[in-house]
C-alpha cells in the first residue's frame, strides 16, 4: 500500500531524510518511531503530497503522490502533529467542514460527527468556538475529524501527544477496529514506545533521516539483546537528547494573540 | 463545488464573528472622506472641478474593498502559520477550487465592506447620479475585490510568514491606492506619473466605478472593463497556479 524507495529530503546542507526505503502492507499497521528531528514528520509530509522529496521515490496505493496528487489525496486521511483546525469555528463547523471536503454526505456527516464528538467528549461543546477550548480539548477534536471519514491510509502523527491516557485508549481501540473491520492501513509515529508495542505490527526506528532498524517489536528487541522496546529503541539511537530546530511559529502565535487582543493563553 | 461553498462560508463567517475587525477597518475609509474631503473640498471647488466629495467616494469605497481584499488575500499566510491551511492541501479537492473557494469568500468580505462605506458615503452628503447604472457600479467592486483577493492569495501563496508583508505594504498596496485617482484626477499630470497611474490596475476600478456612478470618465468604462476582466483573469490564474505549488 505504502512503498518508499531511496526517500531523500534535504533543505539546504540540511538533509532531514536520508536515503530511507521500507514497505507497508494493505491492512497492516506501521509504526515510525524516532526521536524529535529525526525526519518522521517530513517523511509523512512527503508521502501526503505536501512535500516533495528532492529524490527517491514513493508510491501510494501505486500512485506517486508528486504527480498524482489528487488521487493520492483520494486514499489517505491524516491526523497532524501541530494543530490543523480553525479557531474561530466551533466544533461541529470545523468537523462538518472537513467532513465537506472529503465528499461525506451531509447526513452521514451529521451522524458520524455526532457520534465522534460525543465519543471524545466534546458533544457538549460542539457550538462553542475551538478558541475557548483548551489543548487537549483541540488534540480531541483533531483526532475526532481524522476518524469522521474512512480512508484507504490513515496517517497519524504523533497523535497522542498531549492526550491524557483515556483518550489515548480510546483513540488506539478505534484505530484497531478501524484497522481489524475495515482494512485500513495505519502509518502512525509516536514517542511512546508500549503504544508502538500495542498497536503496531511492524516498526521502523528512524534517527539522523536514516532507518536504523525494523521489524517486528519482538525482532528489534532480539536484534538488540534488549527486555523491552524502549530498551532497544536507546540502544538503536543513543540516548542524546535532540532539539528540533525552533520554528518562527511560536513568535507567530504571541504576535497574533497581541494582534486579536486576546490575553495569552 | 461543495469545497467551494464551504470555504466560502468559512471566510463569511470568520469576518461576521470579528466585529472588532469590522469596525476597526471602517476608520480609514471614514478618515479618509472627512479629513480629505472636506479639508481639500473648498480647494478642489475653487479649482472649478465640483464637489469633492462627489469625486472622492468612488475612489474611497475602491480604496476599502482594496484594502480589504489584499489582506483576506494574505490571511492564507495567518492559517499557514495556525495548521489550518494544511487541513485544506491535503483534502482530497483540486487545490484550484480550494483557491476559487477562499477567493471568492475573501471577496464577498470586501464587498461587504465596500457597501457599509457606500452607506457612510451616502451620510456625508454623497450622491450617485443615476440609479440604473448602480448594477455596472457592483460589478465593478466585484472585480476590485476578486482581483485583489487574487493577488493577495498569490503574495501569500510565496510567503512563508509575515516578514515581507510590511514591504507589500508599502510598496505594492499604497502606491497602488494613492497612484490610481482615487483621490485626485488624472489628468495633466506629469509623465512619469501618467505612466504609473496607466500601469495601475485599480486606475480602472476607480475609474469604472467613477463613471458608473457619477459620470465622469477618464479611460472610458469599456476600456475600464476589458482591462479589468483580463486582470482577474489573470491574476486568479497566477493565483491559483501558485496556490497549487505550495509545498509546507
Amino acid at each position: 500500500m505504502i512503498r518508499v524507495e531511496h526517500l531523500v529530503k534535504t533543505y539546504g546542507d540540511i538533509k532531514a531524510v536520508q536515503d530511507i526505503s521500507f514497505d507497508v502492507a494493505q491492512g497492516e499497521i506501521f509504526a515510525f518511531l524516532g526521536p524529535n528531528g529525526a525526519g518522521k514528520t517530513t517523511t509523512i509530509k512527503m508521502l501526503t503530497t505536501l512535500l516533495k522529496p528532492t529524490s527517491g521515490r514513493v508510491e501510494i496505493d501505486g500512485l506517486d503522490p508528486a504527480t498524482h496528487q489528487n488521487e493520492v489525496r483520494k486514499r489517505f486521511g491524516i491526523v497532524f502533529q501541530d494543530p490543523s483546525v480553525d479557531d474561530e469555528l466551533t466544533a461541529w463547523e470545523n468537523m462538518d467542514l472537513h467532513g465537506a471536503l472529503y465528499g461525506v454526505p451531509r447526513k452521514i456527516r451529521a451522524e458520524r460527527t455526532e457520534q465522534l464528538l460525543k465519543l471524545f467528549e466534546l458533544w457538549e461543546r460542539r457550538n462553542d468556538p475551538l478558541k475557548q477550548f483548551s489543548g487537549g480539548m483541540k488534540r480531541r477534536l483533531e483526532i475526532a475529524r481524522g476518524l469522521l471519514y474512512t480512508p484507504k491510509i490513515i496517517f497519524l502523527d504523533e497523535p497522542t501527544l498531549g492526550l491524557d491516557p483515556q483518550t489515548r485508549n480510546q483513540l488506539w481501540t478505534h484505530v484497531k477496529k478501524l484497522n481489524d473491520e475495515e482494512k485500513v492501513t495505519v502509518f502512525l509515529t509516536t514517542h511512546y514506545m508500549e503504544e508502538a508495542e500495542r498497536v503496531a505490527q511492524r516498526i521502523a526506528i528512524i534517527d539522523h533521516g536514516r532507518i536504523v532498524a525494523q521489524g517486528s517489536a519482538n525482532e528489534l528487541k532480539e536484534q538488540t539483546g534488549a527486555d523491552s522496546l524502549e530498551q532497544a529503541f536507546l540502544a538503536l539511537t543513543g540516548s542524546s537528547i535532540r532539539d528540533e530546530g525552533a520554528g518562527s511559529v511560536d513568535q507567530m502565535r504571541n504576535m497574533a494573540k497581541m494582534f486579536r487582543g486576546r490575553r495569552p493563553r | 463545488m461543495t469545497a467551494i461553498y464551504v470555504l466560502w462560508l468559512r471566510q463569511i463567517k470568520r469576518y461576521i464573528r470579528s466585529r472588532s475587525r469590522i469596525v476597526a477597518s471602517l476608520g480609514q475609509p471614514l478618515l479618509f472622506l472627512l479629513a480629505f474631503g472636506f479639508g481639500f473640498g473648498p480647494i478642489f471647488q475653487k479649482a472649478g472641478q465640483g464637489n469633492y466629495i462627489q469625486f472622492l467616494a468612488p475612489g474611497v469605497i475602491s480604496m476599502t474593498v482594496l484594502f480589504t481584499s489584499i489582506f483576506s488575500g494574505i490571511e492564507l499566510i495567518w492559517d499557514r502559520q495556525f495548521g489550518f491551511l494544511k487541513e485544506t492541501l491535503v483534502a482530497p479537492v483540486p487545490r484550484i477550487l480550494i483557491m476559487i473557494g477562499r477567493t471568492l469568500g475573501g471577496a464577498t468580505v470586501s464587498l461587504i465592506q465596500g457597501m457599509i462605506v457606500v452607506v457612510i458615503c451616502l451620510g456625508a452628503g454623497f450622491r450617485p447620479g443615476s440609479l440604473t447604472k448602480l448594477p455596472t457600479a457592483f460589478l465593478f467592486l466585484v472585480l476590485i475585490a476578486i482581483m485583489f483577493t487574487a493577488l493577495g492569495t498569490a503574495i501569500a501563496s510565496v510567503l512563508s510568514d509575515f516578514q515581507g508583508f510590511q514591504l507589500i505594504m508599502n510598496f505594492l498596496v499604497m502606491p497602488i491606492f494613492f497612484l490610481s485617482g482615487a483621490l485626485f484626477p488624472l489628468n495633466g499630470l506629469p509623465r512619469a506619473l501618467k505612466i504609473l497611474t496607466i500601469i495601475d490596475p485599480l486606475s480602472y476600478g476607480v475609474d469604472g466605478l467613477r463613471s458608473a456612478l457619477t459620470g465622469v470618465a477618464h479611460f472610458g468604462i469599456l476600456t475600464d472593463l476589458g482591462v479589468l476582466s483580463v486582470l482577474c483573469v489573470a491574476t486568479l490564474g497566477i493565483g491559483s497556479y501558485l496556490f497549487s505549488r505550495i509545498q509546507l
